[in-house]
This record gives C-alpha cells, structure tokens and sequence, in this order.
C-alpha cells in the first residue's frame, strides 16, 4: 500500500479541520473494509487519512419514539443487529447490515462507510433509502441533511463536498402498521455482492387490508442505487390481495437500468428484479401485517 | 512518512510498537511482532486467513491499520491456548480431524471462539452462517462444522 | 457421518486403520506451524514482480533505469538475466514440460503470452518500495491478437501463439491444426459399425471453463544466495527435490550447490508441483547479496500461476436397449494455456475407465491459448472429461429406461477387464463401489419437495507411485525418529509413520515424524498423485522392515541365541526356545548401545503396484425456478480405498474433493473479457464454496485391498473430485429437465437453460 499520513481526531471538530486541510487528498475512515482494499489495490489514491472512530457523534445509537433513530456513521454492522430495540423496530435495515460480508466484516463495516461507498450494489444502502433515512453532514460551512437516495451520485461517487464528514444517519421512526424487507439475490449463501437487490417497505392502512404508501429500491442495476418511485406509487392505494405487486415488479423492472458484467448479464438481472421485487414486498407486507 | 507509536494490548500482554501508517494489523502482527499465526490469503477480507478478536469482535486483520490498534484488546491464535493446555476448541479440531493443510485453521479457531463466546449452544445452520467469511478448500467444513458442536458440548459440559 | 464397507475381511492391523491425533497437530491449532511466508531473515528484502497487462503482446523494449534508482531498490532482473536455456525435456512428474517454456514461463523475454506473465521483477528494503519501483519500469508493448479459446485457436488462420511450436504430424501424415501442441489417439474396435448397430445413440457437446486450485496460500518463497555460489530456497511447494531441480535446470547451476527446506504448506491440490517464482527470486538474491522474499497477492495467484484447462468436449455414444453400450466416440479440446502441457491424455485415457467398452475412439488435442499456462489440479484433466462422459451415460441409460446405477453396473469394468488404451484393470472396486452407493439408505429415501433431484455418478483415476525415500532412527527409550521426504499436505506424516508403526509393533505416537530438506533424506518425488500415502508409507514400511531385521538380530545377542530362534510379535521380542527370554520394543532399545550401538533403517523405492481408484456419488440438489439458484441438499460419496491408513484423513478427502467438484460444478469459472482479461482474480467473484454452500458430506470407505501394497492401500485424494460435476450436473437435470451441457451451472445459466426449455 502507498504511504500516506494517519490521524484520528477526538472531535468532529478536528475531524472536519483535518478532511478540510487535506482536501481531495483526504478521506475518513471508519470500518476500512472498502478503504484500505481500494488504497491497496491503487483504486483509491489517498495521502491523509482520518480516522473518524475516535469522534463520540460517529458513534452513536439513539432511538426514541419521538426522534426515531439515529446511527453514527461509525457504527459497525454488529452494534446494529445486536440491538433489541433497532431488531423489534428496523428489521429490513437488520436484514442488510447482517448480510454484509462475513462475521469479520460485519465487526468493523459501517452503514456510514457503505452508504459513503457509494456502490451500486451496497446492500445496506437499499435499506436507508426505503426507511427515508437523512444523511446528516457536517463541513466547514455547517451541517446539512441529504436524502439518502441523493446521496449517491455516481459509483463510487457521492454528495460530500470536500472537507464535508457524514456524521450520522437518522432514520424516521416506523408508521404503524409498516413493514420493510431487504433481499439480494447471490449465487453463494453468503460472502457475495448483490447480484440484484430489492428494498421495500410500505405502510398498510388500519384495516391492513390495502397500501397506504410504499418505497422500493434497487441494487446493482444502475450507476447508483436506484430509488423507484413509480413503483412504490402503483401501490398507493391497492388492496394487498390485488395484483398490484406484479404490477409494482414491473415498474421496477422498467426502472432498471443493468449492465452485462461478470456477476450477470442485463436480460438475467432484469429478470431477477422482477423476482425479487415481487418477494421483497410479500415480505414487507407480511411484516406490516404482523405489526 | 514518520512512523506512528501504538500502544496495544496482544493476549493479554501490554505492548508498544512503531507501526507504518499504512500497515496493516496483520503486517504488524506478522512482521512487527512475529506472530505469524494470523495468514494472508486474500487480503481484501474475503477468505478469514487473517482474522483476529479485536475488542470483542472478530474482524479481518488485513482490513484493519495496525495504528487502529491503539487501546485495543486483540487476540490471536497464538493467545488461545494456556499454559493448562489447548483451547477446547483446539482439541476438538484435533480430535475431528478437522485441518488439513492447516493454513485456514488459526482463523477458523479465532471464528469459532468468537461463535462460543457469544452463542455457547449453537445450531450446525449458525455455526455454517458464523464461519462463511472463512474459507477452507481441504476438508469441505463437514469435520470443522463437527468440531466446533463438540467444542460446543466439550465446554458446556465443563462448566 | 461417515461409514466404512470392507470388501474382504481381513483386519489384522493394529496401528493401520486407527485414528491417531497428527503429530503435527498442535503446531498447526496453535499457529506455530511455519508456513512459507511466515519466514523472516535478517536484511531480507521484498520482491514484487512486473505482469504484462496484455495477453499476447510483443516486448519492444524493458527499462528499468529509473526503478533502480528509487532508494531501497536494491536489484531489478528481467528476462534478459536467466540463462538461455537449452531444448530439452523435464520430467514434472504429472505433466511433462520443455525446459525452455518452463524457463519463458518464468520470466517472458520476447514475447508475454497471457495477461500475467511476469517481465520484471524489484526487490526493495520494503514491499511498498517494490511496488513503487514496479511502475518505474518502463515497457514499450506491441500489442498482438490474442486467441482466448480452443475453437478460435484451432480455426484456420488463427494467430500463432508461438512462432515455432514443434507440431508432430497427426494420423495419416495430416498437419495438426493452429496452436494444437500434441494430439492423442485411442482407437479399438470398430465404432462406425457399432454404432450402426446400436439401438440408441446419443451425441452432445460440452463445454467448461478455467478453474483455479483454490488453495488459500499464495505462493510465496524465499531465497538466498551465499557468496561460495550456493542457494538456499525456502518454500511451501509440493514437493522440494522437484524444486531444486526445476531450479537447477533453469538457472544451470549443479543440484549440489542447492538446498530447499520445506516449510508446512497451506493447499496444493495439483498447483504448487512446478512454479516459476524460484529462478527469479533467486536470481534477485544473487544480485543483492541477501535473502529475498516474495508472496504472491490472490490476484497474482488467479493471473500468474497455472489454473486448470477450459474444455470442449463432443461425446457420442451407442447403446442397446438391453444396456450395455457399444461404443464411443470422443474428442477433447483442452486449453494448456500459454505453454504446451494440457491435461487432456488423462482425460482421454480415464473418462471410460469404469466401463467395459469395446468400440471407442478417442482423440485429444493439446491447445495453446493466450491464458495462464494450466497446471495439474486434483485428477488432472479427468474431472472435466468425466463430466461429459458420465453425464451423456445418464441420459443414455435414461432414454432406454433404466436406473442409472443399474446401467453403470451392467457395464461395469472389473479385474483384467481392457480400458481403452489397452492396458488390463487390476485388482478394482468399480462394482463394489456402484454397490455401495446403490446400496445405501440415501438411494432409496425420498426427496421431499418439487424442483428437487437426484443424480449420480462415477469416476476413475490411476493414481501414481513414483519415488519416495524415508529414515527411522530407533532412540534409547523406544521411540523413533522417521524422517521422509514428503511435504505433508493433509495429514500424511502420520499416515507415513503409522506404516513404521504397525512393522515395529508401537504407537503410532512413539514416532516422530519430520519432512526433512533436500539434504537430510533420499529423493522424494512430489507430494502429487495421491502417492504420499502410498509410496511414502511404503517406504516408511520398508525401512521400518529393515530396523525390524537389525532389531531381532541385537535381540538374538542379548538371548545368546541366533536371529532365527528370535520372534516379533505385537512389539515385543520373544526368544522361541525360551519363553522367560523376552523384551519389549522399548526395553530392547534400551541395550542397544551395548549390543552394537544404535539402530538406523531406510529405504528408497519406485513402487509398481499402485491401485486405482473409483468414486461415485449421490447427490440431491433443489433448484430454485425463479432465480436459478441450486442448494446442495445431500451428498454421499463412496470411494474404493483399498485400506484406509488413516480413515479421518482419508474421510476429509474424500469430502473436499466433493466440496471443490460442488464449486466447480455451480460457481467457479475465470471470465474473461474479450481482451484476455480475467474479470474475477479474486475470492469474492471466483466463488469458491463457503460453509453456509454445503451440506455435511458423507464419506462410504469402500475397502478393497490393493494387493500392490503392504496393507492394500490405495491413492485416495484425486479421485473424489472427479464424479462430482456430473452427479451435480444429474441432479440438476432431474430437478429441472434440462440437461446442463456447459459449467458452471451458475444462476444466470440456470435460468438461461430453463428459458431455453420453455420456448
């Protein structure tokens, strides 16, 4: 690996001053397991790096009925699906943090580092983006909040401005009566990167008989994750015995945007969205219903 | 670039290193202090070769800067034993037959202990799910996966 | 769980057959072991080698000024600086191989012939420095046009991998096609006719692609080159005499002046038998005056070091409806990547031989493509082969209704019976082996859900022999040392010593076993051909026979007898005319020293009387529809051993042969693109089974005794990978309908076969 300068700040602070200073030359560190693979491979060319861990905002879990969730971009995978309350609660962003990597992995990974990762297939990324999570970022000039589906804006890529850190990740908590799943789709049962992934939530009326509201979202079928809007929309409003989550695959499918590449051509991805679109939302709606 | 001081603590022991920025745990591990126990195979997270406890957690030492150390509480291979004799795990894995080569086997025990320090009692499906981020191309895990429901039972029935 | 089936009873063995705890076992669970990059040394220094981003390319020109005018380079070699090497052919054991393409392999120096092929290489105070002087060497590239698979390469007007390939003329002084290193023929009977008089015939093509061993250590060694012009290599290869001889042949510096030590090894499985690292860092040595260390990085291991081929395949076989099959007709396409040396007579040769077929004619070429030259993985060849051939018997024995064990076993082949290259089968288990599976509960029960299937499967290998030698050193408190030659790779020091064990009548314990460097013990050939067990256990037996000898001659002057009136029985020495005149092994070993001083056995042998081997499988599989996906659900694997020595390591043979045929039925391929690029030269998209991929695996011992060895042990390590792909590839089929005719069967080919149907 190519030198480069190390520090880790003890407050956000000192954090934002440093990314700041290095500029373009500098990026945060939290888990590593994107980072140092992309420093070590020459993808990622990097002469200062901060380590962010030691920031107390990078590592919080707070969760209230009141102010949902709020998750330091620091937190590893672990610290996610090992909390009851966030298990009871947030269970389609536990299905993705719990498929990231391998128990190693998952020791260090961040959902900050994912969503700031910014690949198309990150698996926990779908999760925030059907959730409504915000990306809350602090730089030089203040805080901001970004959506998380524009937080990604190419691979690789995102919205961070130079000297900008993403502090945390806040998630809205659940309505009543809703439900969320994440799903990918990999040829080995683990240690794998999505070939296609679905994320789905939606919100059931109080009868739970039909579709107040719904998000999905899709991995590895487009520069970025994909937000699919119409879908969730052609589920406003239907009842959940209806057909409309067929139709809901379909607007996904015409969503996606593949490439062929070694993990899959376009025609097999295609198909696979509509699959797991359509499994995704049994799911979520299963979950909804058993609230 | 100047070297950077880390203190750590490694199975138990307090210690002090000069370490590269951009070197990893395992080159610390491996090169620094000589605790050649932790492997690289793929060095990019993908095999567990490498894995070491680190706070509590198993994580791939590759994927981690040696300068990440500082204040950690780290465990290797080499720390499982005692001077009473093997881990339970260890002599379970000797008594499965459960290595061949061996070149995986320190991070497969490391995995394992970290299964069993969270989840004494677990189910063949949880232990195949714990050990995924490990490969082994010998044995087919089939000895590995009996290995550790006997270190399992071994250690339930010890206590 | 694992069951034993012994064929003819005749268990007398004490210590064979047991399952001792290895002796290198608490070095290997306690992380002691030393590995070959756990190797440190004083001032050494850290190689990094420049690879040809380009499959096919021309060297117009290599500067290295800059590079070694980084501080910390210490010394940069290219191709220019290994010896020219004369034409001449070196025996590397499975595979034989021309010194000078060995030696280009090495290091290109015209010419790179597959992305990866090294050009240069740096050693630098630090790894980092290396790296950074890798891209101060300047390369000026001619880029030329790659070939990338048989049929292209075999096509006329196909661009010439090697300007002057030695091409021998085929049958009836017909020029071979482009790129085709050797052909191979079997021809018997009369097949057109047979065929005309079969009620059945069946032809398919089958296709599968490059694979890699897999083992999870890099290669990696290290070397030093004293100023009196001698080298010392360490390393973790399969087998260290053919180290130092590969070594001296390329370098041309006398087999005296070198001395490799083997450290433990982490994975071979066909790919650590030749390497081209040991020229090259050894080259960097003597140019630095210090040890060097290099390791490859995965990516390094996928590009640059020898995978297994890539096939086509076109099968045609007759039958009649009574079942037996009447003949066969074949030709093999293996890719031998940049370099002569494909597997494919071994998939000729072995992809029938479970059969008796009297009409066949089989035809293999060897291909040159612009990819890694291939190397022996597991049953060389003969997985691919017998993935054809086993999968087109299912479909025959299907089409005229019978049960596919019972197809198999009408046409079983068993002792004298002719393979098609003419020689006889021995003493074999191929029926015992069918029965067992046939046999067994996991047949007859159930399958317990839609898109599930069933399928089956046999396969042959030949095993080898070859050379090994051993030393056992009997001490004053009874215990022994032996030392052998064979790099241990799963457990066969104690298989070794328990063959010492069992002659001299101790534990197996009591020995203590070292594989000793190139200086220490006899040649010892490679650790490859599921031999070690076999040959090295032998030699261990022979040396222990000779200790047993010296042993009754001391215990017959202790008894003031002769050696004739002296018994062994049970580790015990016995007088015959007096029965208080009796002293154990131990108690024996503690007079030695009184009655002419210690005693030292060895033994070097080339044994004949190696034993083929057979495997079959059952395997149960569930294809998910809609995404294509296929979970493992059962696997039984009977495999013909003759006598299990170790039975736990001969079990965990048998289950990772199955574990890497499951990989390579469902997964594992290299992709590449359209410029001879590998896409996937790492763990996360060469997707190797993880244990959440498989099922417990049961391993039946089949036990027929080999009569060519002392106990009737028979080679067990190839053969279980060779039947797999194609009880998977069964399997799938019964729970699809379609028949897979290339691999992997990875989900989007899965899906892409299931459409197919549909339309």
């Amino acid at each position: 690996m190519k030198p480069f300068e190390y520090v880790k700040p003890n407050t956000l602070a000192e954090a934002i001053s440093a990314l700041d200073a290095g500029g373009e030359d500098a990026r945060a560190l939290s888990g590593g397991t994107d980072l140092i693979v992309q420093m070590r491979a020459g993808r990622n060319v990097v002469g200062n790096v901060i380590d962010v861990k030691g920031v107390t905002e990078t590592n919080v879990i707070s969760h209230s009925k009141k102010d949902g969730l709020t998750i330091g971009s620091s937190v590893p995978c672990y610290r996610i699906y090992n909390d009851e309350g966030i298990k009871k609660t947030y269970a389609g962003l536990v299905d993705s943090v719990s498929i990231i990597g391998g128990t190693g992995i998952q020791g260090r990974a961040s959902l900050g580092g994912n969503l700031c990762n910014a690949a198309p297939s990150g698996d926990g990324i779908q999760s925030l983006i059907i959730l409504g999570a915000v990306a809350n970022v602090e730089g030089p000039n203040g805080a901001r909040q970004i959506a998380t589906e524009d937080f990604c804006t190419a691979p690789g890529q995102n919205a961070l401005n130079p000297g900008e850190l993403l502090v945390s990740l806040s998630v809205p908590e659940p309505e009543s009566n809703a439900g969320a799943h994440y799903l990918r789709f990999i040829p080995r049962n683990e240690m794998d990167i999505a070939v296609v992934g679905v994320g789905a939530s939606v919100v059931l009326d109080a009868e739970k008989k039909s579709i107040v509201s719904a998000r999905i979202s899709l991995a590895s079928v487009a520069p970025t994750p994909l937000f699919v809007e119409a879908a969730g929309d052609a589920l406003k409003g239907t009842e959940i015995a209806s057909d409309s989550v067929e139709k809901a695959a379909i607007f996904a499918q015409e969503a996606a945007r593949p490439i062929d590449d070694m993990r899959g051509t376009a025609d097999y991805r295609l198909h696979l969205v509509g699959v797991l679109t359509k499994r995704a939302l049994k799911v979520a709606i299963e979950r909804a219903e058993n609230q | 670039m100047a070297k950077l001081h880390v203190e750590t603590t490694i199975n138990g022991e307090s210690t002090e290193i000069l370490v590269d920025p951009q070197q990893s745990l395992l080159e610390t591990l491996r090169d620094g202090l000589m605790l050649t126990g932790a492997k690289e195979g793929c060095n990019d997270g993908n095999c567990g070769a490498c894995t070491v406890i680190m706070d509590g957690r198993t994580v791939n030492s590759c994927l981690v800067l040696g300068a990440e150390a500082q204040d950690a509480d780290i465990t290797t291979i080499e720390g499982l034993a005692t001077p009473r004799g093997l881990h339970p795990l260890q002599q379970a894995f000797l008594e499965n037959a459960a290595l061949q080569c061996g070149i995986c086997t320190p991070g497969f025990l490391i995995s394992s202990k970290s299964l069993l320090d969270s989840n004494p009692n677990p189910s063949e499906e949880e232990v195949r799910f714990w050990l995924a981020g490990n490969l082994c191309r010998c044995t087919g895990y089939d000895k590995i996966v009996r290995a550790v429901l006997d270190a399992a039972k071994e250690m339930k029935a010890g206590n | 769980m694992a069951t034993t089936t012994t064929v003819e009873q005749k268990t007398t063995e004490k210590v064979i057959g047991t399952r001792p705890i290895r002796h290198d076992g608490v070095d290997k669970v306690t992380g002691r072991a030393i590995y070959g990059a756990d190797i440190n040394l004083p001032k050494m220094l850290h190689v990094k080698i420049l690879r040809s981003p380009h499959a096919h390319a021309r060297i117009v020109s290599i500067d290295t000024k800059q590079a070694l005018d980084i501080p910390g380079v210490k010394a940069v070699i290219t191709g220019e600086d290994l010896p020219e090497p004369p034409s001449q052919m070196q025996n590397l054991g499975e595979g034989a191989a021309n010194l000078r393409f060995l030696s280009d392999n090495a290091m290109a120096r015209t010419k790179a012939l597959y992305k990866g092929h090294a050009v240069a290489a740096v050693a630098a105070t630090e790894l980092y420095i290396a790296e950074e002087a890798l891209s101060a060497i300047k390369v000026t590239w001619e880029i030329l046009p790659a070939v990338l698979d048989t049929e292209s390469a075999m096509a006329e007007g196909a661009p010439l991998v090697h300007d002057d390939l030695p091409q021998r003329p085929m049958e009836g002084d017909q020029a071979p096609p482009p790129n085709v290193a050797r052909y191979f023929r079997f021809n018997i009977g009369d097949t057109q006719q047979a065929f005309e008089e079969s009620d059945t015939v069946v032809e398919r093509e089958f296709r599968t692609q490059m694979v890699h061993q897999g083992y999870i250590e890099p290669q990696t060694a290290t070397a030093l080159w004293k100023e009196d012009e001698s080298l010392t290599i360490w390393c973790s290869s399969q087998g260290h005499f053919n180290v130092r001889d590969q070594t001296s042949n390329i370098l041309q510096i006398p087999v005296s002046s070198i001395k490799v030590i083997p450290l433990e090894i982490g994975g071979g499985f066909g790919g650590k038998i030749g390497s081209t690292i040991y020229p090259v860092i050894s080259l960097l040595s003597k140019k630095a005056g210090v040890p060097v260390k290099y390791s490859m990085t995965r990516a390094e291991v996928f590009e640059g070091t020898g995978p297994g081929s890539g096939t086509h395949m076109r099968v045609k076989i007759g039958a009649m409806k009574t079942g037996k099959i009447t003949a066969v007709d074949v030709s093999l396409s293996y890719e031998a990547g940049a370099y002569p040396g494909s597997s494919v007579a071994s998939g000729c040769q072995n992809m029938f031989s479970p059969y008796v077929i009297e009409n066949a004619f089989i035809e293999g070429f060897d291909v040159i493509v612009n990819k890694p030259k291939t190397a022996a993985y597991r049953a060389p060849g003969t997985p691919q082969a017998a993935y054809a051939g086993e999968s087109i018997i299912d479909e025959v024995a299907e089409s005229i209704g019978m049960d596919p064990i019972d197809f198999r076993l009408l046409n079983v082949a068993e002792e004298d019976d002719s393979r098609v290259d003419g020689t006889k089968h021995r003493v074999i288990g191929a029926k015992e082996t069918l029965e067992a599976i046939k046999n067994h509960p996991h047949y007859k029960s159930p399958l317990n859900g839609p898109n599930q299937g069933r399928g089956v499967a046999i396969g042959y290998w030949g095993n080898a022999g070859m050379t090994s030698s051993c030393s056992l050193i009997v001490n004053g408190d009874g215990t022994v040392n032996l030392v052998e030659g064979s790099v241990d790779i799963g457990g066969t020091r104690t298989a070794i010593a328990m063959h010492a064990a069992e002659v001299l009548g101790i534990p197996a314990e009591d020995i203590h076993p070292v594989v000793a460097d190139t200086e220490s013990v006899g040649m010892t050939s490679i650790t490859a051909g599921s031999r070690t067990a076999f040959a090295s256990g032998w030699a261990a037996y022979e040396a222990a026979q000779g200790v047993l000898k010296e042993l009754i001659e001391r215990a017959a002057t202790v008894f003031e007898t002769t050696p004739d009136q002296v018994v062994h029985e049970d580790g015990t020495f016995r007088s015959v005319s007096d029965n208080d005149k009796k002293l154990t092994f131990k108690e024996l070993a503690g007079r030695l020293q009184r009655v002419g001083g210690p005693v030292i056995g060895q033994a070097t042998i080339t044994p004949r009387g190696v034993g083929t081997a057979f495997g079959a499988d059952i395997v149960d599989v569930e294809v998910d529809p809609e995404t294509g996906k296929v979970q493992v659900l059962r696997v039984t694997a009977a495999q013909d051993v003759g006598r299990a020595i170790h039975p736990s390591y001969v079990e965990g043979q048998i289950q990772g042969g199955v574990a890497q045929g499951i990989g390579w039925a469902l997964n594992e391929e290299y992709v590449f693109n359209d410029e001879g690029v590998m896409q996937n030269p790492g763990f996360l998209d060469y997707r190797m089974p993880t244990s959440l991929d498989l099922p417990m695996i049961e391993a039946v011992l089949v036990e027929k005794r080999n009569p060519g060895h002392p106990y009737g042990a028979r080679g067990v390590g190839e053969v279980p990978i060779v039947p797999v792909m194609a009880s998977v590839a069964n399997a799938v089929y019964r729970a699809t309908g379609v028949r897979y005719q290339a691999l992997p069967m990875s989900p989007g080919n899965i899906i892409a076969g299931l459409t197919q149907k549909d339309h």
